[in-house]
Order: C-alpha cells, then structure tokens, then sequence
C-alpha cells in the first residue's frame, strides 16, 4: 500500500529525518513507536506531503507520490487525523465532516455522514453544535470520523491517544481495530506503545529520525529494550 | 430575535427591507446621499470580509482594487471610448485579473508578511495613478462621465441609492450562499486551523486565491460606483488611508459577519458627519471612539451584541 525508501527531511538546515524505510500493507495496522522530537510527527506529514522532503521516495499502490500536492494525495487515498485532533473549532460538527469530503467528486456524501453518526452516535447528538464545545474524546471521535468522510485507503493516525482518559483510549483503539476489519490500512503514530503494539500488525521503532528496529506487534512488545525505552518496564 | 440573527436568509430579508423602506423616512436628499455611500461602502467591506473575517487572510491594500474600479469608469469613457457600463465591468474584470496574478505568490504570504505585501501591492497602484498625471489628472484628479443606461444619464442619489442598496442585497446573499456552500466551509477551515485543512485535502492555495479574487471584485465594482455618483475621481480612491479604513470598517463592524460589515461601514460613514462639530478635532474624536468600541467589543460590534443577546434572557 504505502512503501517509503530511504526519505529524508529537514526544517531549515537541520535535518529530523535521516533515510526512513518503511512498509504499509494492504489491510495492516502499523504502528511506529518513538519519544517526543523523534520525527514520528514530521514522517506522517511528510506522507501528507505538507512536510518538504529532502531526498528518497513515496509510493503509494506502486505509485511515485513524491510530487502530488496535499490534496491530491487525500483525493488518491491517504487521508490524515492530524496530532492534537485539530477539529475546526468555530465550524459545527457536521461542517467539520462534510469538509473531511471536500476531496469528493462524487458528491454523495450524505450516506457517509450517516455511516460516521452511526458509528460514533455521541456526534450526532451534537452535529449542530461547534466543535470546540465537544469534549476531548469526543473532538477525537470527530477528528477521526473527519478523516473517513475522503473515503481513504490509508489512514495515517498521529497520537490518537493525547490527552484522553484511558476508558476513551481503549474506546479509540477499538475503534481503530473495528476499522481494520472493514479494510482500511492503518498507519499510527504513539507514545502509549502498549496499546499501540498490542493492536498492530508489525511495528517500527524510531530514534531521533532512523528507524532502530522493526517487527511485529508481539515482537516489539516482548522486545527487552522496546520494554524498558517506550514501555516503562 | 436570536432565530434572526442566526438565520443569514432572514438576515437578507430584512436587509432588503431596510433598503426598500429607508426613503420614506430619510428627510432630505443629503441623507438619501450618505446612505448611498454607506451602501457602496458595505459592498467594499463585504467583499474584504469574504477574505479577512471566513478565510482569514489580511490585506492593507484594498483601496488599490477601489481605485481600479474608479479610474476605469473615469478612463474608459474617455480614452477608449467605452460605455460606463462596459467600463464598470471592464474595471471589475481587471481587479479580479490583477488579483489572480498577484494573489498567487503573494498569497504564500500569512500575517505581517501578507500585510506588508498586500501593502505594497496597493501603494504600487496609488503611485501610477498620481504618476500618470497626463492620463489621470494626477493629484487633480479628473471628471467622471455620467453613467447612461438605455439612453438616460443615471444622476441623482435617489437613483444611486436604489443602484448601490440593490447590489448590496445581492452582494450579501451571494456571500450568504458562499459561505454555507463547500467554498465558505474550506474558508472558514483555512482561517481555523490551515495545517488541518491542508491534510484533509483542502487545496489551500487555490481558495485563498478565490478569496481574494471575490474580494477584489466586490471592492472594484464599490470603487465604480462610488466615483459615479459623486462625478469625480481623485487618487483618494486608491490611498493607503482607505485601505485602512476599509479594514477598519470591517473588524469595526465584526470579522466574519454580514450584518458587521454593513455596520461597520455605516459607522464610519456617518459618524463623521455628526463629528463636525468638533472642527479640528473630529479625526481625534473618531479614533477615540473606535478605540473605546474594540476595547468593549473586541469581536466587533454585531459578533458581541449577537453573543450578548444569547446570554441574555431572550
């Protein structure tokens, strides 16, 4: 689904991503697990293409992303929950959905809508209401389901988890999964590396812009030092 | 009065009633003139408001699309020989087209630096028009030919009352439509939070581009029909300072509110005319006033009242 080779990118002069490698499937859960600064952030944005990249390549289904424009990209299947869920504060949550298919040309919209208000029945309580009203887990829910109104293929996930109770961690990260089952790929970005790995496929680590190790799920998590850096144990 | 002011359909509704209503209680031609003119400016300042207050970009240079709007149906009779009409459209044409062209790499621009810009774009326009003395009348200025639609001059301020408070109707509810429309929601995104947009495959470039080029639109065809109806073009139309007021105007009014721009126009419209009894001092007194209204009304006039009212026990 998605294959990046050897990517690099800088802000300015200094360079936060050196050389990454990594594998998407078609029907994963991939989650890349690394502290504050290490470029998870800066990688999911450059798959986004809202992030310059300096060298290496993107392919998303065999096809060489690396020049398509952000929109372009969300049209042709990568769509992104951006970290700190950055719903449109003033605009209400049905606003906030209609825009996540603004890169629709079909227009038929109004049965996703349907699809993401059965999905997650706490918005539609409240479509008419602004989204910066909503609580925390439920500007989450939002952010998410703002992501499928563009029908992705691949849907990058940056810390879903930030600042949520761990009731609704549980509830996002079910929900993540119940996404896997429909067939959506699945690329998420965490620091809450036990949840993360438990539900992923394979895994990769990152370390101040390389990626140190990779696996799957299972592998990481029993991974002696994956245990003691991102798991406290 | 809450389901009013959060229904822009009825808002339009009672806009056009309060034009079609006006005349009958205004007591004389001067205030028929002064409503006119607070029209064409709403005009202006709605089109700015499409492009500061939904997409949230600034711009210090406005005045610059005015004074396109204003020299073309000045020049276009005389040089070219074209009827006001077709020099009014003309005028509009080229704002929107000097947008474009200018919009594009400046728009890459946000904050200060797209003030600055925006600036300089509107200063640039200003000096070829005082420049061009020999085409322009330079400082002087120059007479605009009546306007004349199917055979009769259009004079008068009752007749351009009727024109400006029309387009203004129909400027407002070409605005309504926008921004409830998929355009008005990617603007209002943009202003919110433009990274977000961008993921989620909002082509920022090319919408803010559409802002400006409405907006400009909007302010040239305000520009036209200001210098008609007074006869006369000066490099006013085009100054720094109406820039700024247009601004003004706007965040006076509210940001991102139809019913603001309208308000904030007429305020700075007609205050003065009321100032005049401060002689010398009537630009301290208005500055005053301005500044007490931010100071209590930081989101602009309708945007804080509408909030008050809400709270309130309606």
């Amino acid at each position: 689904m998605l294959a990046i080779d050897n990517l690099a990118s800088r802000y300015g002069r200094i360079e936060v991503l050196h050389g990454i490698s990594l594998n998407v499937r078609k029907g994963e859960i991939v989650t890349l697990v690394g502290s504050n600064g290490a470029g998870k952030s800066t990688l999911l944005r450059a798959i986004s293409g809202v992030q310059p990249v300096a060298s290496g390549t993107m392919r998303l289904e065999d096809k060489l992303i690396d020049r398509w424009r952000p929109h372009h990209r969300v049209a042709k299947g990568i769509a992104q929950v951006p970290e700190g869920r950055q719903v449109f504060a003033p605009l209400s949550v049905d606003e906030n959905l209609r825009l996540g298919g603004i890169v629709r040309r079909d227009g038929n919209i109004g049965a996703d809508l349907d699809e993401i208000y059965t999905m997650f029945p706490a918005l539609a309580e409240r479509r008419r209401n602004a989204a910066g009203t909503l609580s925390g887990g439920q500007q989450q829910m939002l952010a998410i389901g703002r992501a499928l109104m563009a029908r992705p293929k691949l849907l990058l996930l940056d810390e879903p988890s930030m600042g949520l109770a761990p009731v609704l961690v549980e509830q996002i990260f079910a929900t993540i999964e119940m996404l896997k089952t429909r067939g959506l790929t699945v690329l998420l970005v965490e620091q809450n590396a036990n949840v993360a790995l438990a539900i992923a496929d394979r895994g990769y680590v990152i370390e101040t812009g390389r990626i140190v190790m990779t696996g799957t799920g299972k592998e990481l998590l029993n991974n002696e030092r994956v245990r003691s850096a991102y798991l406290g144990m | 009065m809450r389901r009013c002011l959060n229904s822009p359909f009825l808002l339009i509704l009672a806009l056009g009633a309060v034009v079609a209503l006006l005349p009958l209680i205004l007591p004389s031609n001067f205030y028929v003139r002064v409503v006119a003119i607070v029209y064409i400016n709403a005009l202006a300042v709605l089109g700015l408001n499409l492009l500061m207050g939904f997409a949230g970009q600034v711009s210090l240079g406005h005045a610059g699309f005015f004074g396109i709007g204003a020299y073309a149906v000045a020049l276009g009779p005389v040089y070219l020989g074209l009827p006001g009409w077709a020099s009014l459209i003309g005028g509009t044409a080229l704002s929107g087209l000097l947008a474009f062209v200018v919009g594009r790499p400046i728009l890459r621009l946000s904050g200060y630096y797209l003030a600055i810009a925006t600036l300089g774009m509107g200063v640039l326009i200003s000096m070829v028009v005082s420049n061009e003395a020999n085409i322009t009348g330079g400082p002087n200025g120059m007479e605009v030919p009546r306007l004349v639609l199917f055979g009769s001059r259009i004079t008068g301020s009752l007749t351009w009352y009727w024109i400006s408070g029309i387009t203004l109707v129909i400027g407002a509810l070409i605005v309504v439509n926008l921004i409830e429309s998929p355009t008005g929601r990617a603007f209002r995104a943009i202003h919110d939070s433009e990274i977000a947009a961008r993921v989620l495959g909002v082509d920022v470039a090319r919408y803010k581009l559409l802002a400006f080029v409405l907006s400009a639109v909007f302010t040239s065809i305000a520009g036209s029909y200001l210098v008609l109806l007074d006869g006369f073009v000066t490099p006013n139309t085009t100054s720094f300072l109406l820039s700024i007021e247009l601004v003004v105007m706007a965040v006076l009014g509210g940001l991102g509110s139809i019913l603001g721009s309208i308000v904030g126009a007429a305020i700075l419209v007609i205050l003065p005319q009321f100032l005049t009894v401060f002689h010398d001092y009537e630009h301290a007194v208005l500055g005053a006033i301005i500044i007490v209204f931010l100071i209590f009304l930081p989101s602009g006039i309708v945007p804080a009242l509408a909030s008050l009212i809400r709270r309130g026990p309606a």
